[in-house]
């Protein structure tokens, strides 16, 4: 009787060893762990190139570095790098203000305006391909000394459009503070829409990606373009509209023309006692993390709110999941229950009075 | 008039020429600027009644900007400056784009989210650091601050590439590369023989942006590569644009007759010459760069 036991338990464990190779998605996990294997120039570029760096800049944000011929003598002033930008940095926060204030501006100026040109280049018109290949020229060209050159030259914005007549009538309307940077938008007019390349891209793959069915359906019901653009086009962009903007603010403060650039790379570079390499990964650290707030502000604000349907499935799942998990619950309690009572009876505490069937 | 619901009207097809015209006018605007100012003499340039056309051909802008920036040279040096990094890109960013979209290994939505983070970082945070790296590494000032990067998928604006390939190695079928496997193919195997060859549309485009942003670019290239004070060797046609003043100056004085002091157009021959070869180059492939961003969905949702 023993004996049998034993083999029926150790059957059971050679079946459980057996039952673990058979296990379900094994042979995927496998192939998952090959991910590895691919990732591995990632993983060591991500190490030497992206998190070394980001940890060791900010250790120097905190110290004051002075570079000698015996190398480079670190000396801890913690937050001293930072209040000295805030506080006594003539050029940052004016530049910093300014980089906000035009960045605010342009993207939306950019992306709508990219939008338009998309849709209109998705048109049935002739000569397209002629059109695209102006449209995505700045693609290729935009790069910050040439649009340097071009601003210091005047070939930034068109001589057509007075732009004196305009700033002053905007800053007749406006206050200061908001007059100049729209301003300083429209003049250099040519430059910000150049910015559009990719943009304009983007969208025109989305949209060539909407079921034009959509459309023929609209137009049966009796919709209009206008309700189509509102109701089918817009909807469909959302998530292009949303990195395009991520895109446009990147873009923005990357540019090699952007001023606090180009003060980060000055100050790192500069002799000066206060300056330096501890001084300029502040002021890199402090821009970043601004930048990293405006496009958080940004995808906020454009983030794709899930529509009425898409919400109702979700509840209508987790509602599915929840009664399923119960479910188990219970069924375990009741197995777990059953376990019991059956070595309890097995010791002999319970002693059951069992009612035969038969008897009714 | 405006059309019925079927055909476009007259009046709409009107208005979207004219503003297709109109707004593509303002793009090519500050290209044809630059073509006509920098055709012209002086004298032409101080005649306010010549506005566009300038009274005859004169080449020698081009001629003083093209040996003030050493633009054989310079064209040569962009060409690899761009070119190298670009061939390791799409190696290192098309394997990790294939890892990420083949592969459900651990940990990979946060990979997922590095690789966005690190595109929305601006690059001046590690810029410092990575420039004392690679000063202790020795290879400041030389091409391979911008090829080891690359080579392990942290190149310039890779995080983008790795999502193009991500997205396109996506849209392969699955089954292929499971039949690939039935037949006895390994994991590399079936990356380099299924995966790759149907990449080519993502291959093109990754290849045409890159090169073109490498090119580009100059306050990394600067900074690397050309050394902040020109130390090295190394230059590009943008990095001289950049310094186009200094260029010419120091030009003039080693240049025995026949130098003029810089003017506008010579600044634009040489914008011009500066980005004449993308031009070329986008002329020549503008068909692959258009039709392959349509393929390839660079959108990644």
């Amino acid at each position: 009787m023993a004996e049998t036991k034993k083999m029926s338990r150790r059957e059971k464990k050679e079946l459980k060893e057996r039952m673990k190779h058979l296990k379900s998605g094994t042979l995927e996990k496998r192939y998952a762990r090959m991910g590895y294997i691919f990732m591995i120039p990632w993983f060591i570029g991500a190490a030497v190139f992206l998190a070394y760096p980001l940890g060791s800049s900010f250790w120097y944000a905190l110290n004051n570095i002075r570079i000698t011929p015996l190398g480079r003598i670190f000396n801890f002033v913690g937050h001293g790098n930072f209040t000295q930008i805030l506080i006594e940095d003539p050029d940052f926060m004016i530049y910093l203000v300014d980089y906000l204030t035009s960045t605010v501006i342009s993207v939306p100026i950019i992306v709508v305006f990219a939008l338009i040109i998309a849709m209109m280049l998705n048109m049935k018109i002739k000569g397209k391909g002629f059109f695209r290949l102006i449209f995505f020229l700045p693609v290729i060209i935009v790069s910050g000394p040439i649009l340097g050159m071009l601003n210091a030259q005047g070939a930034g914005s068109v001589s057509a459009i007075d732009t004196a007549a305009l700033s002053g009538a905007i800053a007749s309307v406006l206050p200061d503070i908001i007059a100049k940077p729209i301003s300083d938008v429209f003049s250099n007019m040519i430059t910000t829409l150049w910015y559009s390349g990719v943009q304009i891209l983007i969208f025109l793959s989305g949209l060539q990606k909407i079921d034009k069915s959509m459309y023929e359906a609209a137009k049966i019901d009796g919709g209009s373009a206008w309700e189509c653009f509102w109701k089918i086009t817009l909807p469909n962009l959302k998530s292009m509209i949303l990195l395009n903007t991520i895109y446009t603010v990147v873009f923005i403060s990357n540019n090699s023309d952007n001023p606090i650039i180009g003060l980060i790379k000055e100050s790192m570079f500069s002799g000066t006692k206060e300056k330096g390499y501890g001084y300029a990964s502040a002021m890199a650290w402090l821009y970043s993390v601004v930048v990293l707030i405006l496009v958080g502000l940004f995808a906020l604000l454009l983030a794709t709110r899930k529509d009425q349907y898409e919400k109702q499935v979700r509840r209508a799942m987790k509602a599915r999941k929840r009664e399923a998990k119960n479910k188990k619950k219970i069924e375990r309690r009741n197995r777990r229950n059953a376990r019991r009572i059956e070595q309890q009876r097995a010791k002999g505490k319970i002693t059951t009075h069992t009612t035969k069937r038969d008897d009714y | 008039m405006f059309g019925t619901k079927d055909r476009e009207g007259f009046l709409k097809q009107f208005l979207v020429y004219a503003l297709l015209i109109c707004i593509g006018f303002i793009y090519v605007y500050p290209i044809l600027h630059m073509v006509s100012s920098s055709l012209m003499t002086l004298d032409d340039m101080l005649d306010s009644s010549i506005k566009w056309l300038p009274s005859s051909l004169n080449l020698s802008n081009y001629e003083q900007a093209a040996k003030s920036m050493d633009f054989w040279n310079a064209l040569w040096q962009s060409i690899v400056i761009a070119g190298v990094p670009t061939i390791c890109n799409l190696m290192s960013c098309s394997v990790t784009g294939y890892a990420l979209a083949r592969f459900d290994f651990r940990g990979k939505k946060i990979v997922m989210g590095i690789i966005i983070l690190s595109f929305v970082l601006p690059s001046q945070i590690t810029m410092i650091p990575t420039y004392v790296l690679y000063s202790n590494l020795g290879i400041l000032n030389t091409i391979w601050a911008f090829i080891l990067p690359a080579l392990f998928a942290q190149g310039f604006k890779a995080p983008i590439f790795i999502l193009i390939f991500w997205q396109f190695f996506r849209q392969i079928p699955k089954a292929l590369i499971e039949a690939s496997r039935i037949d006895g193919a390994g994991h590399f195997r079936s990356f380099f023989r299924i995966a790759l060859p149907s990449a080519k549309p993502a291959f093109i485009t990754v290849a045409l942006f890159s090169f073109v942003w490498y090119w580009n670019e100059s306050y990394l290239t600067e900074l690397y590569v050309h050394g902040v004070y020109g130390q090295s060797d190394w230059t590009t046609l943008v990095v001289q644009l950049d310094n186009f003043a200094a260029n010419f100056s120091s030009y003039q004085q080693t240049a025995t007759a026949g130098a003029t002091n810089l003017n506008e157009s010579i600044n634009m021959s040489g914008t011009l010459l500066s980005i004449l070869p993308l031009m070329i180059l986008y002329f020549v492939l503008q068909r692959h760069f258009v039709e392959s961003i349509d393929r390839t969905g660079i959108t990644g949702e």
